[in-house]
């Protein structure tokens, strides 16, 4: 077990810069998800993190040790890979039990027919089994160990390549988009045993994706990174509820958040998209800012006036419990999407005006700049986040 | 309808076409053996009439393979052969896969110009290198032995190239997930990219030992002694010192020895069609 530390790493292929400054401490036992669009650099730090891959800059220190310069064997970190990473070769035993192989055993001891001659070989031999035996037990697969991994489905297989991690101890666990290649039913229940299996071994993991529904169910924090920066890392509901950046905002949440560009029209009034909404504010009047409001912030309202924005329907569609309206606003070209209760659906038809007002606390208000306006009191907790600062 | 029925008679006369034009280029290919075997089988005076038949009237397989067994050291030609050749092909693959994995594997300044060094060395026919080679050969005072026939084939561009090609196919996760295993670079050569791309290796162990058993112009070169010649050589020494116009006991020295390489590809015929087209199609 042990705490990872992250220290402004960068790293770039020629003049593509991949990571610029990443920091993150990540606690002993954490369960921390790096969440993020494809090709932002995820995959590379954690490579960087398993000392696949060399940093331009910056440091990692594991437990007590900086690992900087240390060979991936020596981390004590074990990985899973989004392609598994299998040896096709080798039955799902042999798999299993390489690394504990390579760790127990001498070259010479693990020399095909002598090795079997010397003294003890035979013992630690069988003690490799054994612990094999119970890992592939423990995940499911012990009656698949005679088999090649082309003979498994994909479900088995990444049981096989959680099993060849795990089967090692390691103080840390590595996993990149371990899910990514199952269908919708096995992620679910895959995602629940990965949850489990935290919680059972109780070491640090440190968990590759960008599917937000993942890191929004596994993770104790959630790390969003976006063109190898980490512009936030909190606790899950922080990130979907409070976002530090308009970016995080927008990754996060489907459907995507709705943007609105407005003007500060005096302290608590703010015009936006032909209405004036009630909002508390600290900038000055006449200041553009965007606000951000998720499609469940809304609620229909009986009338248009001061609060309420007013559309005509555009689509209409269909969730099951709930409802994703289309509203065309005057003067903006994204229709707004307000999520509302299904059993609405009746009285609302395309083309029709709609009137939707929306709680003023769940408006988030962001510069044009892309950072979060939050209101006095709360921006000086902001600025002591360390993240906040690493990020900018 | 008979839309379907014309598209369907049409593809099978292209079908008929198609094995039409490959059975007659099989048949090119294969008739100088088949004549070869025909020709060893048959007394002199059939070999230079003029009628043409492929099975003889007379019988002559016995004398004729019994001739070229005693009469030439075809076994010690064949030993040779059997040496020369295995020894290449370990070399080579010691050589190769390493280098193949570094240049497939491994980023390290200069890289590219050393695979494109590769390539310069897969287009130099072999000729050309013959008499540099044997200078060298000279120098190091091992003409005449087994090293001069072994020590030009040894890196092979040809092997390096293909095993490139292989390894590149293969996912650099697997390599990582090794790493992390605990196995040393070498032995992630040995004991995973290897067997791995084990098609790879039997095709090219094919083309080596096809190549080298029967390469002449090098061992022509390179040794005197009849001891150390490999089939091809030895033969052809054979048929100027001794056999003269006998064609009946040359060609049946001449099958016996295609027959090792005949047997060799009819075992490992399903490795090599998928080493050879392997590469291309995966990924
Ligand atoms: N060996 C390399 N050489 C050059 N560029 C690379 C190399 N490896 C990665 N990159 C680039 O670095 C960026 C980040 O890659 P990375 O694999 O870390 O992305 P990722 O966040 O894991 O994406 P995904 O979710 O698709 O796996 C990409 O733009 C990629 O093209
Ligand atoms: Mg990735």
């Amino acid at each position: 077990m042990a705490s990872v530390l992250i220290d402004s790493i960068q790293k770039n292929y020629g003049v593509t810069s991949v990571l610029r400054g990443v920091s993150l401490s990540i606690a002993d036992g954490e369960f921390l998800t790096l969440l993020g669009p494809s090709g932002c650099g995820k995959s590379t730090l954690l490579r960087i993190l398993a000392g696949l891959e060399v940093q331009d800059a910056g440091s990692v220190t594991i437990g007590e040790r900086v690992v900087d310069g240390l060979r991936p064997k020596r981390r004590d970190v074990a990985m899973v890979f989004q392609s598994y990473a299998l040896y096709p070769h080798m039955t799902v035993a042999s798999n299993i039990a390489l690394p504990l192989r390579m760790r127990k055993l001498s070259a010479v001891r693990r020399l095909p027919l002598l090795g079997r001659l010397l003294p003890g070989t035979t013992q630690v031999a069988g003690e490799i089994d054994e612990e094999v035996t119970r890992t592939a037990k423990s995940l499911g697969i012990g009656h698949l160990l005679v088999r090649k991994p082309g003979q498994l489905s994909g479900g088995q297989r990444q049981r096989v390549a959680v099993g060849r991690a795990m089967v090692r101890n390691p103080a840390i666990f590595l996993m990149d988009e371990p899910l990514s290649n199952l269908d919708a039913k096995l992620r679910v229940q895959m995602r629940a045993e990965i949850k489990e299996l935290h919680q059972g071994l109780g070491v640090t993991f440190v968990y590759v994706t960008h599917d937000q529904a993942e890191a929004m169910t596994l993770s104790d924090r959630v790390a969003v990174m976006i063109d190898g920066e980490l512009l936030q890392v909190a606790p899950p509901q922080d990130i979907y509820a409070d976002p530090d950046d308009r970016r995080v905002a927008e990754f996060i949440g489907s459907p995507k958040i709705n943007m609105l560009d407005g003007v500060v029209r005096e302290r608590g009034l703010i015009d936006v998209a032909g209405a004036t909404l009630t909002i508390e504010t600290d900038a000055r009047p006449g200041a553009a800012l965007t606000l951000g409001i998720r499609p469940e912030a809304f609620h229909l309202a009986d009338h248009g006036g001061q609060g309420s924005l007013t559309g005509s329907v555009r689509m209409i569609e269909h969730m099951g419990s709930d409802l994703f309206v289309h509203l065309d606003l005057a003067g903006i070209d994204h229709p707004l999407i307000v999520r509302l209760l299904a059993e609405r659906a009746p009285y609302i038809t395309p083309g029709q005006t709609l009137h939707v007002g929306v709680r003023p606390d769940r408006v988030l208000l962001f510069a044009r700049d892309g950072r979060r306006l939050r209101r006095d009191a709360e921006s000086d907790w902001t600025s002591v986040t360390p993240f906040r600062e690493v990020a900018r | 309808m008979s839309d379907t029925m014309s598209t369907k008679r049409l593809s099978s006369l292209a079908a008929i076409l198609r094995h039409a034009v490959l059975l007659l280029t099989g048949a090119l290919i294969l008739l100088p053996f088949v004549w070869m075997i025909s020709l060893s089988i048959k007394p002199p005076g059939e070999i230079f009439r003029a009628s043409f038949s492929f099975w003889p009237s007379q019988f002559y397989g016995v004398e004729n393979y019994t001739k070229a067994l005693t009469e030439a050291p075809l076994p010690r030609y064949m030993i040779n052969g059997l040496i020369v050749c295995s020894l290449i092909l370990v070399l080579q693959i010691l050589v190769c896969a390493p280098c193949a994995y570094a240049l497939a594997k491994l980023r390290f300044p200069g890289r590219d110009l050393l695979f494109v060094m590769v390539l310069v060395g897969l287009l130099l026919p072999h000729q050309v290198l013959a008499l540099p080679l044997f200078v060298f050969g000279y120098q190091l005072g091992i003409l005449n032995t087994y090293t001069a026939l072994i020590f030009p084939y040894v890196v092979s561009p040809f092997g390096i190239f293909l095993f490139r090609q292989f390894f590149k196919t293969i996912h650099d996760d697997v390599v990582h997930a090794a790493r992390l295993d605990g196995l040393s670079e070498l032995a992630i050569v040995w004991r995973i990219l290897v067997p791995m791309a084990l098609p790879a290796v039997i095709a090219f162990s094919i083309f080596s030992v096809v190549g080298h058993w029967n390469d002449l112009f090098w061992p022509l070169i390179a040794v005197r002694d009849q001891s150390l010649m490999p089939p091809p050589l030895g033969i052809m020494v054979f048929k100027n010192e001794e056999a003269g116009n006998d064609f009946g006991p040359l060609m049946a020295a001449s099958t016996l020895i295609v027959l090792p390489l005949v047997i060799a590809f009819l075992t490992a015929q399903k490795w090599f069609v998928e080493g050879m087209t392997g590469g291309a199609v995966k990924q």
